[in-house]
C-alpha cells in the first residue's frame, strides 16, 4: 500500500479539512509544527523519555494462557496497554501532543473526552508541563464517568459540561471545536483519536503506533514470528489504528476491528458506525458515518462511552474499503459478559471500551488451530467502569461462569 | 446575470449597503418560513441567506443551533429548504436567495442532483461554511456551470490566505467579523478594520460582513466599510421568541410583525 496520507491528508478518499476557514490557519501551523518536531532528535527524546519513565513504556505483551486455554483455541497475547499511567493508551498520545504544544508555545490546551480517559490523559499531561487545561465532557458522560470528572479536577483541569445535542462525545467533540475557533490565538486542541481533520488523524497515529511497534518486537521476541490476527476496539479509532498500523505492510497479519454494537446493530441504539454507516463528512473529514438518508449524523449508543460516537479515523475507512482490515460488531451485553471472562481467568478486569475487542476474541479464538496466535489490545483499565458495571449486572456479578 | 450581481450594482449605483439576513428554514414550521421570508423584504432585506439545519453546526452559536433542532424536529430535508425558495418566488419576493448549508446534506444528496435542483429553483448562491478552499474544487466547478455563486468565507486569521480565497471567489466575499461561531457579541475582534481592508484590496468583488452584528449601531458602523451586512443569530433569536405567535392564527400576523420591525430597525 502506498504511503497515506497524502500531502492533504487523504487516506484514498478518505480525510481532509473539512473545517471553517477560521480553523485553517491554525491547522496548516499544526501540520507544519508537526512536520518539523518529528523529525526534531531533543522533540523525540523528550517524548521518549517521558513515554518510557513517566507512562511506564514498553508495555508488557502478556501471554493469555489461562484465557486461551478456556477458549481451547489460538494462543492470545494481550498488549497491556491498561497498565500505563492513568490507565490507558490515551497517554501516548497526549503526551505527544502536549510536548508539541509547549514547543509550539502554547500555554493552553483543550480536549474533548467521552468515558474521560483522554480527558485524564490531557489533564495529566497539563498538570505535568504546567499547561492550563479545560476538558468538554458531555453531561450525560459526566453522570456515566463521574469518577473520572474528579479525577480531572483533582488534576487542576476545569471539566466543562456540554449540553447541546446527544451531550455524549460526538457533541463534546463539537464544543471543543467551537471553543477553538473562539480562542485559536493562544490555545492547542489535543484531539484525543484520529479523527478530525488533518493533521489529526495522522499525528495521533503516529503517536499511538509506539502500541504496534511494541507488539511486533515482542510478539516476535516470544513467538518467532508475527501474529495470525490482531484484535483491537474501534470507537474513533485510536488504538486499534496505533496497533494496526505498524502491521498493515504484514499482508499475512488478519487485522480486526470491533466497534460497539450497542442493543444490536438491527436496532436503533448502537454505534456500529463502518457495520451500519456510510461515507459522509463529520467533525472535520471523509469517513463512514452513522447517518440517515439527509445526511443528518445520528445519535450513537453504547455501554461504554469511549465508543458511543457516530464516526470513525479515516484511515480506518481507508482500510476497510481497500480489504486490508475487517470491521465487526460486538453488543453491549456480549461485552459484559468477556469483561467478566477476562476477569475470573486472567485476574484483569478490561475497560467495557477493550472488554469488546475481548469479546471478539472469545468468538474467534475457539474457531482456530492452537499454533494460532492472535493479539488483542486490551486498551485500558475497567476501574472506571466498576460502579457502571455494577449497575448493570444488578449490584451481583453474574454467576454463570 | 446572476440576481446577486445585479442587487449589488443597483445598491452601489444608489450608494447603499445590503442587509442580509440568515433565518433558519422550518424554524418553526415551512409555511412560517415563507412569510419570514416575505416579511423579511418588505422591511428592506435586499437578500436572504436560507440556512438548512443540520445535526452538528460546527460554525453556530447556541441561538442558530436550537434553532436547527427545532426545525430537525420537523424533519426539514435540504430539498424541502430548496422548495421554500420555490415558493417564496412563487410568492412574489424578488430578492436573491443564498443557501446556506454545511457540505455533507449536500454531499449526501449527491452533487450532480443537487446543483440540478438549485438552478432550477431560483437560488442564486451558495455558502459552505465548512468546505475550505483545499476542499471546494469540484463543488466550485459544479457551481460555475449552474451560474450559482459559491461564496466563500475569510476569517481575521486567514492572513495570505485571504488573496486565494478571494481570487476564487463569485458574488460576494463573506469576512467573518471576529474568531468564534455565529452568536451576537458587543465586541469584534480588535484587527477587524485592517482586516476588512485586507480583503477590500485583494477582490473586485463586494465584501459582505457577518457572524456577531445584532443592533443598528453595529450596522451602522460596518455600513461604511463594506458592500454588505449579514445579520443572522439576532433574527433567528426574534424568530425564536416570537414563536409562540406565530404558532397561533390570530397572533400570527403580530408575530410577523415584530420580525419585519426588528429588520427595518437594523436596516435604519
Amino acid at each position: 500500500m502506498t504511503q497515506v496520507p497524502d500531502q492533504n491528508g487523504r487516506f484514498g478518499k478518505f480525510g481532509g479539512r473539512y473545517v471553517p476557514e477560521t480553523l485553517m490557519n491554525a491547522l496548516l501551523e499544526l501540520e507544519e509544527a508537526y512536520r518539523h518536531y518529528s523529525k526534531d532528535p531533543a522533540f523525540q527524546d523528550e517524548v521518549r523519555y517521558l513515554l518510557h519513565k513517566y507512562s511506564g513504556r514498553p508495555t508488557s505483551l502478556y501471554y493469555a494462557e489461562r484465557l486461551s486455554r478456556h477458549l481451547g483455541g489460538a494462543k492470545i497475547y494481550l498488549k497491556r496497554e491498561d497498565l500505563n499511567h492513568t490507565g490507558a493508551h490515551k497517554i501516548n498520545n497526549t503526551i505527544g501532543q502536549g510536548v508539541l504544544a509547549k514547543r509550539m508555545g502554547k500555554s493552553k490546551i483543550i480536549a474533548e473526552t467521552g468515558a474521560g480517559q483522554h480527558g485524564v490523559a490531557s489533564a495529566t499531561i497539563a498538570a505535568l508541563l504546567g499547561l492550563e487545561c479545560k476538558v468538554f465532557m458531555g453531561e450525560e458522560d459526566m453522570k456515566r464517568q463521574q469518577l473520572n470528572v474528579f479525577r480531572m479536577q483533582l488534576l487542576g483541569s476545569e471539566v466543562v459540561p456540554v449540553v447541546s445535542g446527544t451531550r455524549t462525545l460526538k457533541d463534546a467533540c463539537n464544543e471543543t471545536l467551537r471553543y477553538w475557533v473562539s480562542h485559536v490565538d493562544d490555545t492547542y486542541y489535543i484531539l484525543g483519536s484520529v479523527t478530525g481533520p488533518h493533521p489529526y488523524p495522522m499525528m495521533v497515529r503516529d503517536f499511538q503506533r509506539i502500541i504496534g511497534d511494541e507488539a511486533r518486537q515482542q510478539i516476535l521476541t516470544e513467538e518467532g514470528r508475527l501474529p495470525d490476527y490482531v484484535v483491537a476496539a474501534v470507537g474513533g479509532g485510536s488504538n486499534a489504528m496505533g496497533i494496526f498500523y505498524p502491521f498493515v505492510q504484514d499482508e499475512a497479519v488478519r487485522l480486526l476491528g470491533v466497534e460497539a454494537a450497542g442493543r444490536g446493530v438491527d436496532t436503533t441504539e448502537h454505534a456500529a458506525t463502518m457495520t451500519k454507516g456510510r461515507h459522509g463528512v463529520f467533525q472535520g473529514s471523509m469517513s463512514y458515518v452513522l447517518q440517515d438518508e439527509h445526511g443528518q449524523v445520528q445519535p450513537a449508543h453504547s455501554i461504554s462511552a469511549g465508543l458511543d460516537y457516530p464516526g470513525i479515523g479515516p484511515e480506518h475507512s481507508y482500510l476497510k474499503d481497500s480489504g486490508r482490515a475487517e470491521y465487526v460488531p460486538i453488543t453491549d451485553a456480549e461485552a459484559l459478559e468477556a469483561l467478566q471472562l477476562l476477569s475470573r481467568t486472567e485476574g484483569i478486569i478490561p475497560a467495557l471500551e477493550s472488554a469488546h475487542a475481548i469479546a471478539q476474541t472469545i468468538k474467534l479464538a475457539p474457531t482456530l488451530d492452537k499454533d494460532k496466535v492472535v493479539v488483542v489490545s486490551l486498551s485500558g483499565r475497567g476501574d472506571k467502569d466498576v460502579e457502571a458495571i455494577m449497575g448493570y449486572l444488578g449490584g451481583s456479578v453474574n454467576e454463570s461462569h | 446575470m446572476n440576481l446577486i450581481d445585479t442587487a449589488f450594482a443597483r445598491l452601489k449605483a444608489e450608494g447603499k449597503t445590503a442587509l442580509i439576513p440568515f433565518l433558519t428554514m422550518g424554524d418553526p414550521d415551512l409555511a412560517t418560513s415563507i412569510d419570514i421570508i416575505k416579511t423579511l423584504e418588505e422591511a428592506g432585506a435586499d437578500m436572504i441567506e436560507l440556512g438548512v439545519p443540520y445535526s452538528d453546526p460546527l460554525a453556530d452559536g447556541p441561538v442558530i443551533q436550537r434553532a436547527s433542532e427545532r426545525a430537525l424536529t420537523n424533519s426539514i430535508t435540504l430539498t424541502d429548504c430548496i422548495q421554500v425558495a420555490e415558493q417564496a418566488r412563487e410568492a412574489g419576493v424578488k430578492i436573491p436567495f443564498i443557501l446556506f448549508t454545511y457540505y455533507n446534506p449536500v454531499y449526501q444528496f449527491g452533487l450532480d442532483a443537487f446543483f440540478e435542483l438549485v438552478k432550477s429553483k431560483g437560488i442564486s448562491g451558495l455558502i459552505i461554511p465548512d468546505l475550505p478552499i483545499e476542499e471546494d474544487e469540484e463543488v466550485r466547478q459544479l457551481s460555475e456551470s449552474a451560474g450559482v455563486h459559491l461564496i466563500p468565507l475569510v476569517a481575521p486569521t486567514s492572513n495570505d490566505r485571504v488573496t486565494r480565497i478571494s481570487r476564487k471567489a463569485k458574488g460576494f466575499v463573506y469576512c467573518v467579523s471576529s474568531l468564534g461561531v455565529t452568536g451576537e457579541r458587543a465586541d469584534f475582534h480588535t484587527g477587524i478594520n485592517d482586516f476588512l481592508g485586507t480583503v477590500r484590496q485583494a477582490t473586485e468583488l463586494p465584501i459582505a460582513v457577518g457572524f456577531g452584528i445584532s443592533s443598528r449601531e453595529q450596522v451602522k458602523r460596518f455600513e461604511k466599510l463594506c458592500d454588505g451586512v449579514i445579520v443572522g443569530s439576532a433574527i433567528v433569536r426574534t424568530i425564536e421568541e416570537a414563536i409562540p405567535l406565530l404558532k397561533e392564527e390570530s397572533s400570527r400576523a403580530a408575530g410577523l410583525k415584530q420580525i419585519g420591525d426588528f429588520v427595518a430597525k437594523l436596516k435604519g
